[in-house]
C-alpha cells in the first residue's frame, strides 16, 4: 500500500466555474475514495414561495440556473398546471417543446466548449461557443433575452414566434450541421482527445441504476431512462428514442451528449413542421389546491418539480430535485480508482450544474 | 391512491424500510425524497420510478420521530437524507454516509424546519 493523503479539490479550481469541494483520498496518485461538500452558494431559493405569489414564483424558479432557465420555468409551470387542472394551448406547447431542445443543445454545446477547456484544447473550446452563440442569438431574436429569457407563465408562454421565425430558425440550425459535425468531430475522432476520453472513469449499468444516476451520466452507461418519454409539452407528438451507450466511460458520455444535439435539432424540425396555429397561453384563474409531481428531462437528465399549493395564492412548498445533485453520487463512484489527473475530467463528465444543486 | 404525478402510498415509520425493500427488489430506481414542513409535522415523500410509473411514499412525522435511513437499500439516498438532516432537521438514524452536519457549508442551523 503506498503513502495515502488527502487532497483538497475546489470550492475554487480552474476547471470550476462554481464551487463543489472534494476532499480526494489519494493512494500515490490513485482515487481512493472522495468526500465533497456543497452549500457555499446556497440561496434558499425553495422557501421563497412563502413570499412570492405562485405566479411570481415562475420568474424565481427561470433564476436556479443560467443554462436550464427554460426548462426551470416549464416544469414549475407544467406542475402547477396539473395542480390547477389548467390546458394548456397546443401551440404554447410546441413552443415550450422547441425552446426547451434549443436549451438543449445551447446546454450541451456550453458543456462541450467547458470540457474542451479542462483537456486543454482551447480552440476548441472557442469553436464549441461560438456555435453555441447562434443558439443564443435565437433566444434573443425570438424572446430579447439570450440567457434568462423569461417566456414560460403558468396556462403557457408570453411570447409566440411567428412561422416565418421558425422556419428561418430551422434553416440556420441546417447551415449549422456542417460545423457541428467538424468540431463534434474532434470530439469523437482526434487521437489526443480520445486517449484522454476513453477507458477513464467507468460507471457500469448496474452502479448507474444502484447510484440514481440520471441524464446523459446514466445513458452512456446504458440506463433507458428519458422523461421526455412522458409526453409532456409536445413530446407525444415528435418521434425520437432516446439515445443510449454501454460503455459507460468519459468517451460514451460525450458522445450521448453530442447525439443529443442533433437529435434534438431533429426534434425542433418535426415540431416546426407540426405546430398548430392558436392561443398561447390559457386564462388561469383561482388558487393551486393540491400537489403535484412533475418530471422533466433537462439537459442534465431528470429534474422533479413538487408543488403544493393549500388554495391560497402563496404554496406551501415548491422543491426541485435537480439533475446534479441526482448525479453526484455517481460521480462519487466514478472517481474511485482514477488517477489524479483525471479527476478534473471525470467531475466536468456529470456536466455539473452547482448553481442548480444550490437552489 | 391518489394520482400527484404519481400514485401516493401512505406509509408509516416502521413499514418504511421493508417497503422500499420491496420496492428495490421490485426493479424500481429512488428518484427523490422531499420533505414539508406542514402544521408542526414533517411530511415525507419518497419518489420511486420503474419505466414511466411513478410511486410517491407518503410519511407523515413529528419534528421528535426518528426516521430510519434507507441507505442500505439505496446506497445514493445519503446525499439527500443529510440535505434532509441538515437543512429540514428531520431526525434520520444510520445514514450510510453521515455528514454529521457538514454537507453544507451554511451558518444557519436547520433553516428550512
Amino acid at each position: 500500500m503506498g503513502k495515502r493523503s488527502v487532497v483538497p479539490f475546489g470550492p475554487h479550481h480552474p476547471v470550476l466555474p462554481e464551487p463543489i469541494h472534494l476532499d480526494l483520498v489519494l493512494e500515490d496518485e490513485t482515487v481512493i475514495e472522495a468526500v465533497p461538500s456543497i452549500g457555499y452558494i446556497h440561496r434558499g431559493l425553495e422557501t421563497l414561495v412563502k413570499k412570492k405569489d405562485y405566479k411570481q414564483y415562475v420568474y424565481v424558479v427561470e433564476r436556479i440556473c443560467g443554462i436550464c432557465s427554460f426548462m426551470h420555468g416549464m416544469g414549475y409551470c407544467e406542475s402547477i398546471e396539473h395542480v390547477m387542472n389548467v390546458e394548456v394551448p397546443v401551440r404554447a406547447k410546441y413552443l415550450r417543446t422547441i425552446w426547451a431542445e434549443l436549451s438543449r443543445i445551447h446546454s450541451h454545446l456550453l458543456w462541450l466548449g467547458l470540457f474542451a477547456d479542462a483537456f486543454g484544447f482551447e480552440s476548441l473550446f472557442m469553436h464549441s461557443w461560438r456555435l453555441r452563440e447562434k443558439i443564443l442569438d435565437m433566444f434573443e431574436y425570438s424572446t430579447g433575452g439570450r440567457v434568462i429569457f423569461s417566456v414560460n407563465t403558468v396556462g403557457g408562454v408570453l411570447k409566440d414566434m411567428p412561422n416565418e421565425m421558425l422556419t428561418k430558425f430551422v434553416k440556420m440550425l441546417d447551415e449549422m450541421d456542417g460545423e457541428l459535425r467538424k468540431v463534434t468531430g474532434v470530439f469523437l475522432n482526434d487521437y489526443t482527445v480520445n486517449s484522454r476520453l476513453r477507458d477513464v472513469g467507468f460507471l457500469t449499468y448496474e452502479k448507474a441504476w444502484e447510484l440514481g444516476a440520471v441524464g446523459p451520466m446514466g445513458k452512456a452507461s446504458g440506463l433507458n431512462v428519458d422523461m421526455r418519454q412522458r409526453k409532456y409539452a409536445a413530446y407525444g407528438d415528435l418521434d425520437f428514442t432516446p439515445i443510449t451507450s454501454n460503455v459507460g466511460d468519459c468517451y460514451a458520455r460525450t458522445d450521448v451528449r453530442i447525439q443529443e444535439i442533433f437529435q434534438s435539432i431533429d426534434l425542433i424540425r418535426q415540431a416546426v413542421a407540426k405546430i398548430p396555429e392558436g392561443p398561447i397561453a390559457t386564462d388561469v384563474k383561482g388558487t393551486p389546491n393540491g400537489e403535484y409531481f412533475m418530471r422533466v428531462e433537462q439537459p442534465r437528465g431528470e429534474a422533479v418539480f413538487y408543488t403544493r399549493g393549500n388554495g391560497s395564492m402563496y404554496l406551501d412548498r415548491a422543491r426541485i430535485r435537480t439533475p446534479t445533485f441526482a448525479n453526484i453520487p455517481a460521480l462519487l463512484e466514478t472517481l474511485k480508482g482514477a488517477q489524479l489527473a483525471d479527476v478534473p475530467l471525470l467531475v466536468l463528465t456529470i456536466d455539473p450544474c452547482i448553481s442548480c444543486t444550490e437552489r | 391512491m391518489e394520482n400527484i404525478g404519481g400514485n401516493k402510498i401512505e406509509m408509516t415509520i416502521a413499514d418504511l424500510l421493508p417497503k422500499t425493500i420491496a420496492k428495490k427488489e421490485d426493479g424500481w430506481r429512488l428518484s427523490q425524497i422531499c420533505s414539508t414542513s406542514l402544521d408542526g409535522k414533517y411530511e415525507l415523500s419518497y419518489s420511486f420510478a420503474k419505466d414511466m410509473e411513478y410511486d410517491i411514499f407518503r410519511l407523515v412525522i413529528d419534528h421528535d420521530d426518528v426516521v430510519p435511513s434507507i441507505t442500505s437499500v439505496y446506497s445514493a439516498a445519503f446525499l439527500i437524507e443529510n440535505e434532509l438532516k441538515e437543512l429540514f432537521g428531520v431526525k434520520i438514524e444510520r445514514i450510510g454516509i453521515d455528514f454529521d452536519n457538514k454537507l453544507y457549508r451554511i451558518n444557519e442551523e436547520t433553516p428550512f424546519k
